[in-house]
């Protein structure tokens, strides 16, 4: 097995509280680019974990090597064996001149269920998920969200110990993201262990712990509540745009401005605002910009 | 001030189905308004009508004034789902492109865009291309801005930068209806309009849509039993972090349905999201 170690059948209920599946260290590169440095993500049964990044951040890469569909260069990955496993790529996965319920047969036979159990469990999760209406239509004539709820289905189908989600939801509307979650919610309280990517970050305060990356690096890790605890410096918000040195540190939210102070607290009185998860996010990607100096032809 | 856009009672018929019903909606000068609503609420129809792609049926549209023309469309600036650009075109010509329709442009590529003028469209990230996209829509100078989904994708460094634009871009009058599906981003808008089944069924600021609107939360020593529990009552339970919500739950039914699972359980204010899926939710699954 590529630089893992393929878990035991309820690794982790055997391990008293140490997550069995997981990411150490990680690295993987594709020619010169570098996609993952370093990063690490416990993924606890019966818990959800989110991993938010914008594109290219190295969601999708650190997904696929939880999955076991890529190889890391180095580094080490636990996760069960293929077949206690669930994977949703971002491309869905699903066959559109298939029907509903043709995918999720020709999805159980690859699980290697029973025929019985299989359209037991299609006939559930389509119930519940709203999808029973559209069981003999075509998967590519579905709308984005209903294609999306029926991939997650497929993903979770075998009741899997670990489920991989990528960006179940970009693109879907609160409806069906409501559906979405709430398939996702089940699965977790049935005691599986989910990761999911998403781009946003009310959504990764739903998760028990979240994993912010940025160009294939951690920005922070934890709790929603302990990366905005760990935010560095102070937060206020102004009403107007910040002038002057501050005007790089700031940025708009919900109609105000948010400003960055990197060293302590803020010398104007008034304005001193306690930072949530987006806040902690979006100022530890201001602060690696700012490290890594302006992009260029920026200044031009 | 008069309105940019003013729709009364515009209504969209396509054969049986009105997929837009009786939808008062105005937009004026510096305003940016968010129109939010789950798939199949008459959104893109509605936007379609503004863009004057396909006519009214009943009621009317007024855009600068006057119906929707060739005339109008040149005062707007649209960014689609899709972002619109010629992925096989570079930057730079993508904005000749528009410039030939729309006449020289006031504004040329952002700074930061720059250094990627001449590589093809397709091949760039997604964020960058969606700059190129907003800087093509804003070069002429619009005075009403068009946005379907403008920040799907994008982590929340780009998306407050491209609010930032947006935000400009109001500040110096025009005007901007944007849609979303991320109640995070109508927090941003400073009025807000909800569809669902094709009519406009909630106005306000996000304050006001949600009201005194309360849910239940519950945090329980085990939030998976918790949960269960509530499932088997046939209750809407939602996950919250470690925490679960439960929205149009009487809190009373919510403590019945948890038996003797140690757990607390109080009214809390909704968040937006929630009162949306209220609003929204009966007319998706009619």
């Amino acid at each position: 097995m590529e630089g893992g170690a393929e878990g035991r059948p309820g690794g982790e209920r055997a391990d008293a509280g140490l997550p069995a599946w997981g990411a150490t260290k990680v690295c993987v590169r594709y020619g010169r680019t570098v996609a993952l440095s370093d990063v690490t993500l416990a993924a606890p049964a019966g818990q959800v974990t989110a991993v938010v990044g914008g594109d290219g951040a190295g969601k999708s890469t650190l997904l696929r090597c939880l999955a076991g569909v890529l190889a890391p260069d180095s580094g080490e990955i636990r996760r069960p064996a293929k077949e206690r496993a669930g994977y949703l790529p971002a491309s869905s996965g699903i066959y559109p001149d298939l029907t509903v319920a043709e995918n999720l047969d020709f999805r159980a036979q690859g699980y290697g269920m029973s025929r019985r159990l299989a359209t037991q469990r299609a006939a559930e999760y389509l119930d519940r998920a709203g999808l029973t209406p559209a069981a003999d239509r075509l998967a590519g004539q579905l709308s984005g969200g209903m294609r999306q709820k029926l991939a997650v289905i497929a993903a979770m189908l075998h009741q899997p110990e670990l489920i991989v989600l990528d960006e179940p939801t970009t693109g879907v509307d609160p409806v069906s993201r409501s559906g979405l979650w709430w398939l996702i919610a089940r699965a977790a309280a049935q005691g599986c262990a989910v990761v999911l990517a998403t781009t946003y970050l009310d959504e990764a305060e739903r998760c028990a712990s979240v994993l912010a990356l940025d160009a294939g690096q951690a920005l922070a890790a934890g709790t929603a509540e302990e990366i905005a605890a760990a935010m560095p410096g102070s937060l206020r918000a102004v009403d107007g745009r910040p002038a002057g040195d501050a005007a790089e540190r700031s940025w708009r939210r919900a109609g105000r401005w948010r400003v960055w102070e990197p060293d302590g607290p803020p010398d104007q009185d008034g304005g001193a605002i306690r930072p949530d998860l987006a806040d902690a996010v979006t100022v530890a990607a201001l602060a690696r910009e700012m490290r890594a100096g302006r992009p260029e032809g920026s200044e031009s | 001030m008069s309105a940019l856009v003013e729709c009364t009672k515009a209504t969209r018929w396509f054969g049986r189905l009105a997929a837009v019903r009786q939808v008062d909606l105005s937009v004026r000068p510096g305003e940016i308004v968010g129109l939010l609503g789950a798939n199949g609420a008459g959104k893109t129809t509605l936007i379609r009508m503004l863009l004057g792609l396909i006519g009214t049926s009943e009621g009317e549209v007024a855009l600068f004034g006057e119906p929707p023309s060739r005339r109008t469309r040149a005062r707007i600036g649209y960014v689609p789902q899709g972002l619109g650009l010629y992925d096989d075109l570079s930057p730079a010509e993508n904005m000749q492109f528009t410039a030939a329709i729309f006449g020289p442009p006031a504004a040329g590529l952002p700074d930061d865009v720059r250094p990627y003028s001449g590589e093809l469209v397709g091949s760039l990230p997604l964020g960058v291309q969606r700059r190129v996209a907003f800087a093509q829509a804003l070069s002429h100078r619009p005075d009403l801005l068009v946005l379907d989904e403008p920040t799907s994708g994008v982590d929340p460094l780009g998306r407050a930068r491209l609010w930032e634009t947006i935000g400009d871009a109001a500040d110096a009058g025009a005007g901007v209806l944007v849609t979303t599906h991320y109640m995070e981003e109508a927090h941003e808008c400073g009025r807000l309009v909800v569809m669902a089944d094709g009519r406009v069924v909630a106005e306000g600021t996000a304050a006001e849509i949600v009201g005194s609107r309360q849910v239940v939360a519950v945090a329980a020593e085990s939030w998976s039993a918790a949960f269960g529990a509530l499932e088997r009552a046939g209750l809407p339970v939602a996950l919250a972090g470690r925490g679960l919500r439960v929205p149009g739950a009487d809190p009373a039914d919510v403590r019945r349905a948890l038996g003797d699972l140690p757990a607390s359980v109080r009214q809390v204010p909704a968040t937006l999201e929630e009162r949306f899926f209220e609003l929204a939710a009966p007319a998706a699954a009619a």
